[in-house]
């Protein structure tokens, strides 16, 4: 049995011809992955020169004139520009914590649910969103925040508003709108992780609290959040670089000619100039700008949870 | 039995009893809230367009009518889009999860002589992507643009379902592929017609991510093939079509402007075409959601 073993060290010097042969295929299949991976992962990231060209289709990545930090330069006096970031980022951290704290409280409520019959269907019901395209969502919620949408009519009949508000012509409600979407559509399929680390959680540790006299509220409290806890950071760490990517499907969908000051994102920029208008370079600049921008507020977080002594993800 | 639950029941004091109640409610109005849009969505597509239009519909269509549903199958770009998304949903869905289960099965292999540096190759694709236009110039220049397999090659293998599946795998006893080896078995052998069968589950969990991924994607189509109007997709189709709506309704006024037939209107067409691009997902959904929670659980729990 132990000669099976790949960790035993009399056969790890070994690893030689023979076993070069015995995995021949391994590795043939796993060369096909690599050229794979390289053409269509790491190639785009050469692309990433094309921010500090003009380029141009014919030169090509290699025949396009340097520019050095041009387009960044021009990105960033550009007030436009400066807005766009605003936008990515307010709504990429409103989307984030409004996402993850109704999560949280939903599986935390689900869990409490003692009907397992109950519990499957609400959690059935909950997730079924998550799997629509957000251009049916954004239809839908186009419909319901219209003038004569169920929105108004259930503000007007609960007499908070006495005549329907044009949500979609007034910047103020868009962030909100695009956060309630998200929620809306997220919310069920989020909780999902939560809810099994709930379940994951021993039970023996309830039964000793509810022996010292703990109420619900204070199991909730002293139990079910401490142990959630390494599976938020580690879930934050994770969405926290989505925050500057949060957001181009929503936005585009849901944005108009009104509402361009608040809904406009990253990557709607590099649609509109870098596809649409063909500066490739200004378009490249923007996004290289984005993943610097994600990549360090991953190593940021991590490196504050590492501090804290909390779970990391590296 | 009953005098178990009535046990428990004398335990709970009022404080239990008022929560349960208000938890209830809660989880009662979450439900409603998250089915009521897509109910009203329902009724409002089977009304009469002129009369949809005054708003007011709830569950239950006012002046039943199937107008909408006809003017949305006799849409030219509707249909080659429906044709298109089936083909590359059964298509792509196929490829991918031989593509991902493969990759899989070979990084799981604990005597695999790469295999920690082949999943670092493949996590970092997870977080340096190149983005959108070294990404579209890419494929310019494999001339995979105007294709239809832009739709099916460049997303063919995703290391977060490579993730999912590896996991799986490795919570399989070794005792399996020891004793095929002793039979003389290679590892295709191995892979076919032993992991493979014991991967079913999850194996069915990455089918069902990678088939709703391509039933609900739009944007490589505009992206890639927009000039191709043969190659659309359903959803890019409604997304062109709500575009055009949203246009019409910010020149007229959004009531009043009907198309061609005097029966249908843009705010039943719209309701119809959202029903139709979710039908195939809203009918399979009953019977295959347990394995979207199995993988996501498998996956991210565990990992």
């Amino acid at each position: 049995m132990s000669l099976m073993n790949p960790s035993a060290p009399a056969l790890k010097e070994k690893t030689t011809k023979a076993e070069i042969k015995r995995q021949s295929v391994l590795l043939i299949i796993a060369a096909l992955y690599v050229v794979y991976g390289i053409i269509f992962y790491y190639l785009p990231l050469v692309g990433w020169l094309m921010a500090f060209q003009t380029y141009t289709l014919k030169g090509g990545i290699f025949g396009s004139e340097w520019v050095g930090l041009k387009w960044f330069k021009f990105l960033f006096t550009d007030d436009t520009f400066v807005r766009i970031i605003r936008n990515t980022l307010a709504m990429g951290v409103i989307n984030l914590v409004a996402t993850t704290v109704t999560a949280i409280g939903f599986a935390i409520l689900l869990s409490e649910v003692k009907n397992i019959w109950g519990k499957k269907l609400v959690q059935t019901i909950s997730y079924l969103p998550h799997f629509l395209s957000w251009i049916v969502v954004t239809s839908i919620v186009h419909e319901a925040f219209s003038t004569e949408g169920m929105i108004n009519e259930l503000l007007v009949n609960l007499h908070i508003l006495k005549t329907p508000i044009s949500f979609f012509s007034h910047t103020q409600y868009f962030w909100p709108i695009v956060a309630i979407s998200n929620v809306w559509k997220e919310t069920g399929w989020n909780a999902i992780i939560y809810l099994a680390t709930i379940t994951s959680i021993d039970p023996s540790l309830y039964e000793a609290a509810a022996m010292d006299g703990a109420g619900r509220w204070q199991k909730i409290k002293h139990i079910t959040f401490p142990g959630l806890r390494s599976t938020i950071i580690i879930l934050l760490i994770m969405n926290i670089g989505n925050v500057i990517n949060a957001g181009f499907e929503v936005q585009y969908l849901l944005g108009n000619g009104l509402l361009q000051s608040v809904s406009q994102t990253i990557d709607i920029y590099v649609l509109k100039y870098g596809v649409g208008k063909m500066n490739y370079s200004l378009g490249t600049a923007a996004g290289v700008f984005k993943t610097f921008v994600s990549m360090t507020l991953i190593f940021l977080f991590n490196f504050i949870a590492k501090k804290t002594g909390d779970e990391r993800l590296f | 039995m009953i005098g178990k639950s009535e046990k428990k029941k004398s335990m709970m004091n009022g404080w239990d009893w008022a929560f349960v109640i208000c938890n209830t409610t809660f989880l009662v109005l979450f439900c409603i809230v998250t089915l009521y849009p897509i109910l009203n969505t329902l009724a409002v597509s089977f009304n009469d367009g002129l009369d949809a239009v005054k708003g007011g519909i709830h569950l239950i269509p006012r002046k039943f009518s199937l107008r909408a549903y006809d003017a949305v199958i006799h849409k030219q770009g509707l249909q080659q889009g429906a044709i298109v998304t089936v083909a590359r949903t059964v298509i792509g869905t196929l490829l991918a999860l031989v593509a991902n289960a493969l990759l899989a099965f070979v990084v799981s292999r604990r005597r695999f002589l790469f295999r920690s540096s082949l999943s670092f190759f493949w996590v970092v694709t997870m977080y340096a992507s190149g983005g959108m236009i070294p990404g579209l110039i890419l494929m310019k220049n494999l001339h995979l643009t105007n294709t239809f397999l832009v739709y099916i090659i460049p997303g063919l293998v995703s290391a977060f379902n490579v993730l999912v599946l590896r996991t799986y795998m490795e919570s399989l006893p070794d005792s399996y592929e020891e004793s095929a080896q002793l039979d003389g078995a290679g590892y295709m052998r191995i892979f076919v017609s032993i992991i493979s069968p014991l991967c079913k589950p999850v194996y069915a969990t990455v089918a069902l991510f990678v088939a709703v991924g391509h039933w609900n994607s739009w944007f490589d189509a505009m992206l890639y093939n927009r000039n191709r109007t043969e190659l659309t997709t359903l959803q890019y189709e409604l997304q062109k079509y709500l575009n055009s709506v949203m246009q019409t309704q910010g020149n007229t006024s959004s009531s009043g402007k009907t198309s061609s037939s005097s029966q249908v209107t843009p705010v039943t067409v719209r309701a119809a075409a959202s029903i139709v691009t979710m039908l195939p997902i809203i009918m399979l959904y009953p019977f295959l959601q347990r394995y979207f929670v199995t993988g996501l659980t498998i996956g991210g729990v565990k990992e």
